[in-house]
């Protein structure tokens, strides 16, 4: 493992897993993230109870 | 109750990340980038993430909600309403077939990771190493035995999932080709994939969204703690066999991350030096198509699944939520446990020669089990660790079927269980297709390059040009912005205006152009190989019968119009 593979995998893993906590932290400190925020398996397709 | 709500907001991360988690950040990822320059590859898969993966996801959310104003759920109709021209709807064809031509192959490993999960459980691994421990035990009588036995255990693991999969080299088998790979197919995989099917089919067709909303809040912690538990004991393998000093797990990062490419030539390892890698049409190529696919960008889901949102929601966060996630799974569990144990237990020739066929796919079936011979309760982690990518995958497979279910429903007014017949009908002829004529996983292979690489970038470049271009930034962006919570960056309209389409346009037309004029190793085996032949005809003949039916559905939406105008103007 060179000195160069060790800086990429440092920023990458880190640069990463930064932008994952503060969204985190951006929906924890957000009002009504519970209703505004959504995945698609909480989204329902109109057609769901058909 | 502030405590409640601290819970239910760690659900809606959780559910959102789970969301994204699929099959393409632990196994696809780490040999896509060790095939493309290794470290090297992280540049533009960085590059590609901020400025075509997030955009684009940003796009088809916007896109999408404003043709679920419109009354569509589908490209073909969301295209349409945006560019009031019937012609655009049939490049909307795209966004129905790629997530239903993944879809076939994916179900595939989805199955195989369930079939992992299950022998690893019922004690069939266990069996199969012990066996061959036993053979070592009776021909050999060193020193170094554990070790052996070890190293056996893991050979026969390998040789027994080969099998397992239905790809065993057609040398270690006197039987001809199709009947020993349906032999193979029906003994291994057949079952646990008519299994996926039904699970699939039968979530899909009585609605699913509680029951996969539950899983991706309970189910996402136990992945993630599997995946450091894992993580943990890779990074602490050292020097398994002290016979192979450069077997190390120092050797095995440096293999994933220095940024040095390696490739064969006659058989001997020749490294591709970081300036060599960068050059490379196909390296940018293959890191688009590694941020598409695990984001689920340019397939055309998102866009579906944007269509159900309200007026106030926040697409921006929802999205940005999502590809971090997404990100930090791959990267961070994903980049730091498959190639380093593959580089270990399998060595660095295979690794090489998988991404050289484009099997990335398939290197983590191979190589975790090495890692799981090495763990205290290896056998309950490998069942618990496929069993929840199991879980992970059906989240991701089943919204690959509801643009295609949306689209038959608006576009030819077919009913929900109808529409899920229909799908069921062309994914399993698809599937067997995968599965049966998979002629050492070519067939898979070449449909994931073409679908998940190709048609993916050109429904990308034309996704963001319809929004830039035609539909408009002002409009497009104050739909993204409304509702939103963060601050869009400044950036933005230029980087989608400009960058993101010409970066797209220079990646695709220089990657075409090299693989054209230097008949690169896809469009050569397209030349050669009648299994390539057929997968591509395969995937045209999908492509012709989905137009027709926009086509059709097209002509529906005029015929609604007209009705609607004449209603009005008769009430006028």
């Amino acid at each position: 493992m060179t000195v160069s593979g060790w800086i990429i995998m440092a920023t990458s893993v880190v640069g990463m897993t930064g932008l994952f906590f503060w969204c985190i932290r951006k929906v924890l400190i957000t009002p009504g993230a519970t209703e505004h925020i959504h995945s698609q398996s909480d989204l329902d397709p109109k057609d769901q109870d058909e | 109750m502030a405590k409640e709500k601290w819970g239910s907001k760690l659900g809606v991360i959780l559910a959102v990340t789970g969301s994204a988690v699929g099959l393409g950040n632990f196994l696809r990822f780490p040999g896509v980038a060790c095939a493309n320059g290794g470290g090297a590859f992280m540049i533009p898969y960085i590059i590609a993430f901020i400025l075509l993966g997030l955009p684009i996801a940003w796009v088809e959310w916007a896109m999408g909600r404003y043709g679920g104003k419109k009354g569509f759920s589908s490209a073909p109709g969301i295209f349409r309403s945006i560019t009031g021209c019937n012609r655009t709807a049939q490049i909307g064809t795209l966004a129905l077939i790629v997530p239903v031509i993944i879809y076939m192959y994916y179900v595939s490993i989805e199955s195989w990771c369930l079939g992992y999960a299950w022998k690893y459980w019922t004690g069939g691994m266990q069996e199969v190493v012990i066996q061959a421990q036993e053979a070592v035990t009776s021909v050999d009588n060193t020193d170094n035995l554990s070790i052996l036995q070890k190293e056996a255990g893991i050979i026969a693991t390998k040789e027994y999932l080969l099998h397992f999969a239905g790809i065993v080299p057609e040398s270690e088998d006197s039987a001809s080709g199709n009947f020993r790979i349906l032999r193979e197919f029906s003994k291994g995989t057949m079952p646990f994939l008519l299994l996926c099917f039904a699970i699939n089919f039968i979530l899909i067709y009585r609605g699913i969204n509680k029951g996969i909303e539950w899983f991706c809040k309970w189910a996402m912690p136990a992945l993630l703690l599997c995946a450091l538990f894992i993580l943990v004991r890779v990074l602490t393998l050292g020097t398994p066999n002290p016979d192979l000093p450069d077997a190390s797990i120092i050797n095995g990062l440096g293999f994933m991350w220095n940024p040095i490419g390696h490739n064969l030539v006659d058989g001997k390892i020749v490294e591709v030096g970081f300036w060599e890698a960068l050059s490379n049409p196909q390296t940018w190529l293959a890191a688009a198509g590694q941020i598409f696919f695990s984001l689920s960008v340019g397939f055309g889901i998102i866009m579906t699944y944007a269509s159900y949102t309200k007026d106030d929601d926040d697409i921006a966060l929802s999205s940005l939520s999502a590809a971090s996630g997404n990100g930090f799974f791959e990267v961070a569990l994903g980049g730091m446990i498959v190639i380093p144990a593959a580089f270990i237990f399998l060595g660095p020739e295979s690794i090489i020669a998988a991404g050289e066929k484009g099997s990335s796919l398939s290197l983590g079936f191979f190589a975790l089990p090495g890692v799981f011979e090495h763990m205290p309760a290896g056998h309950f982690f490998g069942g618990l660790f496929f069993f929840l990518l199991f879980m992970a995958a059906i989240t991701s497979s089943l919204s690959m079927l509801q643009p295609a279910i949306a689209f038959l429903e608006e576009g030819l007014g077919l009913g929900r269980h109808a529409a899920v017949t229909l799908l069921g009908f062309i994914t399993a002829t698809g599937a067997l297709f995968v599965s049966l004529i998979s002629n050492n996983l070519t067939v898979l292979d070449h449909m994931d390059f073409w679908t998940a690489n190709f048609c993916i970038f050109l429904l990308a470049t034309i996704e963001v040009i319809f929004f830039a271009w035609i539909m408009g930034l002002d409009k497009g962006l104050a739909e993204l912005a409304h509702g939103a919570e963060i601050q869009l960056p400044k950036a933005l309209p230029f980087v989608l205006k400009y960058i993101t389409p010409v970066f797209l346009l220079i990646i695709f037309g220089s990657w075409l152009w090299k693989e054209i004029l230097s008949s690169g190793p896809y469009v050569q085996a397209l030349k050669e190989d009648p299994v390539v032949q057929l997968t591509v005809g395969f995937i045209i003949s999908i492509f012709i019968f989905f137009s027709i039916l926009v086509r059709i559905a097209v002509k529906r939406w005029d015929k609604v119009e007209e009705n609607i105008s004449n209603s009005e103007e008769v009430s006028a």
